[in-house]
């Protein structure tokens, strides 16, 4: 977990940037760059440009057309779902997902770390066993275990908020906390609740914050899961309204759709360029895990 | 303080994980009070015996073994180069970390969405538009997410895209944790770059290495979104995947029964493939 920034120390020690290494940065970095650049200009190009092979990547004829289209559908409410319901499904998912989970799997991965019980070892054996189960692999019997909440909010988020991920993640970072921390409130008589809340949480922030970003890019890209929940248009989650569009087989409005996509990725990308620190660093955590 | 966390991660991981056995014995209807029935091992037989659904089933398993075997080397290389180039000062190096990464917050959905117009067919497709050029007007436009033996490598091109910088964040924690010591004292000893590489560098990233390659195997097994979103599994099964013929089954055609002992099949994979290399990860840290 206590994995640092990069430390600009410790940068460049592979000898001096040559210019090879710079070209084949730049060559790398286009072909990496290209399809988002693709996607942001053919967003304002009309029809019969986003998709006619390299004049779609010069920008050309370029208008908010489309964007006005979906404003348009923003807040029309038609059988098809509004635009405003995408985007309300998919927040509310992501908080209910994001701010349940931050409380109950920090509890847990306390409890796990510090408390000490009958069955601790074997609870912790199972947590992670069901880190390595993948949700697809138990999608389908949890599928018919909650039909009965199809097309509900609640039903996009019950199986996310417990994770087994999440639980081992806040395990490891209070592990490795120094237990001098506790003991002066102990010895005060302070329980292991307000322990939690009083001297650990003000010392378990990067964990906080790159579970916060690792179960938000899951929950705001699920796609898998509320296909197999909804089928009312006005509770798709974002994904699925996209993904209705781009499963489409007849030849579909490129500009339209790439305007959708845009608006998909917005708040991950305003989200993304803030902290992108910290979103690397979250994921650079991964890697004390195995 | 755990019986939240603990409860909810057995009522909706390990609950599930053990109620597909049972549902994979058993006729189910979603939507409907029919009771269920019991056929015993019937859906896994049909895996086997059936000459049409053997044929998908065994054409899944080999999609998702040709996807692991490409996308898990293939990846794992791409991200450690990629984590070698931009460790490194500069601000174009701290720009070019920042795109490597940019795909890993694209959902699924949006990256299906984008390669879906690239890899368009006739000559309006931009992948098309490209090959035709630096090949002076001598290519064939072809139909990339249509064609028999050019689906599979398409797909797996997108996902690669989209998952490289997530590995390569990985390999820099790692390559952080070389000392620079290690590196000094080889340059001392007159090492050029690739035996620096080779004594250094690669050695310091096993453990990286090993986790890398298990969570992308993983992931391998899991492929969907993109399958289910731009090809259907087709052209003539030639994507489909085991998650998409356990999807396809279970809710395209309504039978659970048969999309749980796929999932049953999968769990089985992936619990021996993480045997396997826990055992490898355990003997290589000795």
């Amino acid at each position: 977990m206590a994995i640092a920034a990069p430390s600009k120390k410790r940068r460049r020690k592979i000898g001096k940037t040559s210019w090879g290494t710079y070209a084949i940065l730049t060559v790398l970095m286009v072909l990496f760059l290209f399809p988002v650049y693709y996607l942001i200009v053919g967003s304002f190009e009309p029809v019969d440009q986003a998709l006619n092979g390299f004049h779609a990547a010069v920008p050309s004829h370029l208008s908010f057309a489309n964007y006005s289209t979906l404003n348009a559908a923003f807040f029309s409410n038609t059988i098809t779902g509004s635009l405003k319901g995408f985007y309300t499904v998919s927040t509310l998912v992501s908080f209910i997902v994001v701010g349940g989970g931050l409380v109950v799997n920090s509890l847990a991965g306390y409890g796990l770390a510090r408390l000490q019980f009958r069955g601790r070892r074997q609870l912790l054996l199972l947590v992670i066993v069901l880190v390595i189960i993948p949700f697809e692999a138990i999608a389908i019997p949890l599928y018919y275990m909650l039909s009965g909440l199809r097309n509900s909010l609640i039903v996009q988020a019950l199986p996310f908020i417990g994770s087994a991920f999440s639980i081992y993640l806040f395990y490891t970072f209070f592990l490795a906390l120094p237990p001098q921390l506790e003991e002066a409130a102990k010895i005060d008589g302070a329980g292991p609740w307000r322990t939690f809340v009083q001297i650990i949480l003000p010392n378990a922030k990067p964990a906080f914050a790159s579970v916060a970003i690792l179960s938000f890019i899951q929950i705001w890209s699920s796609y898998l899961w509320p296909l197999l929940t909804t089928s009312q248009p006005n509770y798709y989650p974002l994904s699925v309204a996209i993904g209705n569009l781009v499963k489409q087989q007849a030849s579909p409005n490129y500009g339209e759709m790439f305007a959708f996509g845009v608006l998909l990725v917005v708040p991950m990308a305003i989200f993304f360029i803030v902290f992108q620190r910290w979103f690397i660093r979250s994921v650079a955590s991964l890697a004390v895990k195995g | 303080m755990l019986v939240p966390g603990i409860g909810l991660i057995i009522a909706f991981m390990l609950v599930p994980f053990f109620f597909s056995i049972w549902l994979s014995m058993h006729v189910v209807l979603v939507g409907s009070n029919i009771p269920a029935r019991s056929v015993g091992g019937m859906f896994y037989s049909h895996m086997f015996s059936d000459p049409i659904f053997r044929q998908i089933f065994f054409r899944s398993l080999e999609n998702n073994a040709i996807f692991a075997a490409v996308v898990v080397p293939a990846q794992t290389a791409i991200a450690m180069y990629l984590a070698i180039l931009v460790n490194r000062e500069g601000a174009f190096v701290k720009f070019c970390r920042t795109t490597f990464f940019l795909p890993v917050v694209f959902p699924m959905v949006l990256t299906s969405l984008i390669w879906r117009a690239i890899l368009a067919p006739g000559p309006g497709g931009m992948l098309n538009a490209f090959l035709k050029l630096i090949t002076f007007n001598h290519f064939t436009p072809q139909y990339w997410l249509g064609n028999v033996h050019l689906a599979l490598p398409s797909i797996i091109v997108l996902s690669i895209w989209q998952g490289a910088g997530f590995q390569m964040v990985i390999f820099l924690a790692g390559l952080q944790g070389i000392p620079s010591t290690h590196y000094e004292a080889a340059q001392i000893d007159g090492a050029n770059k690739w035996q620096l590489f080779r004594d250094v560098t690669f050695p310091g990233l096993r453990n990286t290495t090993i986790f890398v390659v298990m969570v992308t195997t993983i992931f391998s097994l899991r492929v969907f979104d993109q399958v289910y979103l731009l090809t259907s599994g087709g052209p003539l099964n030639a994507t489909s995947s085991i998650m998409y013929l356990a999807v396809s089954q279970a809710y395209d055609q309504n039978n659970v029964g048969q999309g749980a002992a796929l999932s049953v099949v999968l769990c089985f994979i992936i619990l021996m493939l993480s045997l396997v290399q826990r055992q490898v990860l355990r003997e290589r840290v000795d």
